[in-house]
């Protein structure tokens, strides 16, 4: 048992999982991490190195991961700005890799050291294009080593970078937890056929695939420009919409697996869907409610926000009669769960924007 | 077959490549290409890196690993291959307007930071590939797409800035001085630390029409009567309009990944 | 990887001194013709260099090395270096 923070069980985990590169830049309220990865690594005959800003970070990760290690940066919401370009240029090359946003209050340099979930729609299209994302959210610090574990394993299976979308307060604060010594780690496979047949974006590398990288002696070439299977610029109409369409299958053939909620008392009328440190808060009303009135309220708590598995939201929520959705922004979140409510449903937003974490009695006043 | 050269290129419908005709880049690539072979290192020790840009097309051309990245950032992500891959060698190619202007800051830190890579830095005076607008090496008063009544800023001089930063090898030659350029690569190549290589190199479609300095070859000849070696330049003024080529600075220096085993192993001490 | 690549066409000098160029290469630019210290070359008709004066060629390969789009090479005497 040890007492760790959110930000320190994330390292670990990462660390647990086989990340042995980590390239990043301080920035509160991240710093933690760098400077754990910073005292680690190198006992592990692993590379730290912290860069002269977020986007060399960025280009170094996507670097060391093209030529074969696990990677792995850590960041807040300026820094999320400035590597956006990176992000989109580890999604067209399909590099494995996560990126940790410890959520703050924003825009611009914002409130450094207070919460907001603000980030969560820059998760999903923060760069340009369309792209596919992974962004998954923990609630505690035993979340932030399991799901920082678990991003690693989603990143690499699908060739995606993935974000780990942390806030000020799990990152911050500190809880007792057992964390497991080792985890399963997974190891990238090796491509089976010569280097004169293999296709780096061939058919059969989209998803647990066997992957060349830099110094396999495979001779591969990476690029951001649109490209073909062979990894070569393309202007053909139908190779364009191809590699577009492979890029979307990544989610569209995994939104299953990817999908991680927890639920409760879903029959209930009225529904409180969070996620995040606010879901601590939402739970806690929840109970609190119960206890006053009697009467039963349905919690859903997202994990996994991008993908966002309408579907199955939508069966989850149908027997619900008023959602309330909470969270630290104005309203990010609400978007994608007003659209699969019923019409006629009520979706209420429980927001708190002002650096402070959202309360229980500001949950129950609308409940 | 005397076009062992091919051994060294991708050549299945990727020749001819899309720079213009008489482009100085062709030129460094060939020079590049044959000073890679004759190091001796073998194709799978090499990764050459570029970002984005006429210069930056370079690599889809040569027969290794190659890594297109984004504007500016050829530097870093060869940082990020060269530190999971101490071994390979990394070359980073690209041009005066990525590596000096959006990509300063990396080159910068990456010559002050040491680590073992040989930067080719294709100067032609202009970002090429968007149409010839000026680029931070574009001479005060010269004209380019976004400067039609002359160029407003001053222009710096690249390897002494390198210098400053801590480059412990830097060194300029032009496409008009071929086989000079292809032994100044190799040194870089051969250099353990932060190599800067600058090669002057014509644009004829763009800098050179708007600046009306003739064709490819006019402006080869500019090169050739306007070069002068270090060894000629007795004082400061003898350099004054010219280009001065050869070995600017050669120094030693602990390099990066040197020092970090270093910290490795004491970081591994300590935790006994 | 296969290296396949468009046949050039062959000047030989009597001395055994000979170029090749592959013309689906050469994209006319006439560096290698104003620079041959030998003026061996020209561009022909079709706008792409020949060697009308291979005779004059000492095998510099000065050419081969300028050259920005590896179209003309230089197979020199066989001594050895």
């Amino acid at each position: 048992m040890q007492l760790l923070s959110g930000n320190e069980a994330c390292a670990l985990g990462a660390i647990r999982a086989g990340v042995r590169f980590f390239a990043g830049y301080p920035i509160t309220p991240s710093t933690e991490i760098a400077e754990m990865m910073s005292e680690e690594l190198p006992k592990l005959g692993g590379i730290f190195i912290q860069m002269e800003d977020e986007i060399a970070s960025i280009c170094a990760m996507v670097g060391a991961s093209a030529a074969g290690m696990k990677a792995m940066t850590a960041t807040s919401g300026p820094g999320f700005s400035l590597m956006q370009e990176g992000i989109g240029y580890a999604v067209m090359t399909e590099v494995p890799c996560v990126i940790v946003n410890v959520q703050r209050g924003g825009p611009a340099t914002g409130l450094p050291t207070k919460v907001a979930q603000a980030d969560v729609m820059a998760a999903r299209w923060g760069t340009h294009g369309d792209h596919p994302a992974v962004a998954l959210t923990p609630w505690n610090v035993m979340e932030s080593f399991l799901l920082t574990v678990k991003a690693i394993e989603v990143s690499e299976r699908l060739r995606l970078p993935v974000i780990l979308l942390s806030d000020e307060i799990v990152g911050h604060m500190r809880e007792v937890v057992s964390i497991p010594e080792s985890v399963p780690i997974y190891e990238r496979k090796k491509p089976l056929k010569s280097a004169d047949e293999y296709l780096h974006y061939g058919d059969d590398t989209n998803f647990d695939a066997p992957v060349a990288h830099f110094g396999d002696g495979y001779r591969i070439h990476i690029s951001g420009l649109t490209h073909r299977k062979d990894g070569f610029p393309t202007n053909d109409p139908k190779t364009i919409a191809w590699k577009m369409d492979r890029l979307r299958d990544k989610i569209d053939l995994n939104r299953d697996w990817l999908h991680i909620e927890e639920h409760f008392d879903l029959d209930a009328e009225t529904v409180i869907v969070s996620y995040g440190s606010s879901a601590r808060t939402a739970l806690e009303a929840k109970y609190e409610f119960e206890r006053k009135s009697g009467k039963k309220i349905g919690f859903l708590r997202l994990v996994t926000l991008w993908p966002f598995h309408y579907k199955k939201v939508a069966d989850l929520l149908q027997n619900a009669k008023r959602v309330l959705v909470v969270e630290m922004n104005q309203g990010q979140m609400i978007r994608e769960i007003s659209r699969v409510v019923h019409r006629g449903i009520d979706v209420v937003g429980v927001n708190r924007y002002d650096g402070e974490l959202i309360t229980p009695e500001e949950v129950l006043t609308k409940l | 077959m005397n076009q062992e050269i091919f051994n060294s290129l991708r050549v299945d419908d990727r020749l001819p490549h899309i720079l213009c005709p008489g482009c100085g880049i062709g030129s460094a690539m060939n020079a590049m290409v044959r000073a890679i072979s004759e190091s001796g290192l073998e194709k799978d020790e090499i990764c050459v890196v570029s970002g984005i840009g006429c210069s930056s097309r370079v690599p889809g051309y040569v027969d290794c690993d190659t890594f297109h990245t984004l504007h500016g950032r050829a530097i870093p992500s060869a940082t990020g291959v060269k530190l999971a891959h101490p071994n390979m060698e990394c070359i980073v190619i690209a041009g005066d307007g990525d590596l000096l202007a959006i990509g300063g800051n990396h080159f910068i830190h990456a010559a002050r930071r040491n680590l073992d890579m040989t930067v080719i830095l294709i100067n032609n005076f202009n970002y090429g590939m968007t149409g010839g607008q000026y680029s931070p090496t574009t001479p005060q008063g010269k004209r380019a797409k976004t400067a039609p009544y002359g160029c407003v800023e001053r222009d710096f001089d690249a390897c002494k800035m390198a210098e400053a930063a801590g480059a412990v090898f830097v060194a300029r030659s032009t496409t008009y001085h071929t086989p000079h350029l292809k032994g100044l690569i190799k040194q870089a190549i051969k250099k353990n630390g932060f190599a800067l290589v600058e090669v002057i190199s014509q644009c004829p479609t763009l800098y050179g029409r708007l600046n009306r300095m003739g064709d490819a070859v006019k402006m080869l000849e500019y090169f050739r009567d306007n070069s002068i070696t270090v060894s000629q330049v007795k004082e400061p003024k003898d350099a004054e309009g010219k280009i001065v080529i050869g070995v600017l600075h050669d120094s030693e220096a602990q390099e990066y990944y040197d020092v970090y085993k270093k910290v490795m192993e004491l970081a591994q001490k300590v935790n006994k | 990887m296969k290296k396949s690549y468009p046949k050039p066409v062959e000047y030989k000098a009597k001395s055994g001194i000979e170029i090749h160029v592959i013309k689906e290469f050469c994209k006319g630019c006439g560096i290698c013709v104003e620079f041959c210290p030998k003026d061996v070359l020209n561009l022909g008709n079709d706008l792409k260099v020949n060697a009308p004066n291979i005779e004059a060629c000492n095998g510099d390969a000065l050419c081969e090395l300028r050259c920005p789009d590896f179209a003309i090479f230089v197979k020199k005497l066989k001594k050895n270096k």
